[in-house]
């Protein structure tokens, strides 16, 4: 079946297989935030906020225009603008709210799960 | 294609807390109490008006007690990497009523 992938407002689940489903809810998801400021806590503690640039498959996280917020105990990255955070090393993302559908992640993480199941 | 909506396994049991409040014990003696909104069997997941509890124990230098303190902040929105998660459950009851409850004792 030759699938139209229409997407209802979503960004979700565009990186198409037949079915415009792909087991990959979140890279979905943060690529929908490309261009909003988040904050990444790593697992060393260091927290940074920055202007979501990109991510990839693993979660790997680019921002630009960072700066350490927690008081900065941490590491000072005072010349550093850009940078580049494996995936693996991130504990939390803290996300603006009112740029999250919680409504469509819902219902995506639904679908996630029974595809999982397959 | 399968569309099973009975629970099987043990990521079925998560299924049905979305749009639930559940409570996440994660590694490094930490704790979350959120609105679960999306998961992956990965178990990254994404918790909406998030409390957050850090556990650590001081060491008294004199008498050597051990002192156990906690730090909580909330946040609103937070995407939480499955490999720190530990444990996902329903929030803890009030947790002398439970405990009764599961010794009989109530």
């Amino acid at each position: 079946m030759v699938g139209t992938v229409t997407s209802q407002g979503g960004a979700l689940g565009s990186a198409g297989d037949s079915d415009g489903w792909v087991e990959e809810l979140f890279y979905s998801f943060f690529k929908s935030l490309v261009g909003k400021d988040v904050v990444v806590e790593l697992k060393n503690d260091l927290s940074i906020c920055g202007t979501l640039h990109s991510v990839d498959q693993y979660l790997n996280i680019k921002l630009t225009d960072i700066s350490v917020t927690d008081p900065e105990k941490y590491p000072h990255m005072l010349s550093v603008k850009n940078c580049f955070i494996r995936g693996s090393v991130v504990r939390y993302v803290q996300l603006p709210a009112d740029e999250v559908d919680t409504q469509l992640l819902q219902d995506a993480a639904r679908k996630e799960a029974l595809q999982q199941k397959q | 294609q399968q569309t099973t909506n009975t629970v099987e396994e043990p990521l079925d049991l998560i299924r049905l807390s979305l749009d639930e409040r559940i409570y996440v014990k994660m590694r490094n003696d930490r704790e979350l109490r959120g609105r679960l909104h999306a998961y992956d069997q990965h178990l990254n997941m994404i918790l909406g008006d998030v409390e957050e509890t850090v556990t650590t124990i001081e060491i008294d230098e004199e008498t050597y007690e051990e002192i156990y303190k906690s730090t909580k902040r909330n946040i609103p929105m937070l995407f939480v990497r499955g490999d720190g998660v530990v444990l996902v459950a329903p929030p803890l009851r009030n947790r002398y009523y439970t405990r009764n409850l599961a010794m009989g004792t109530m």
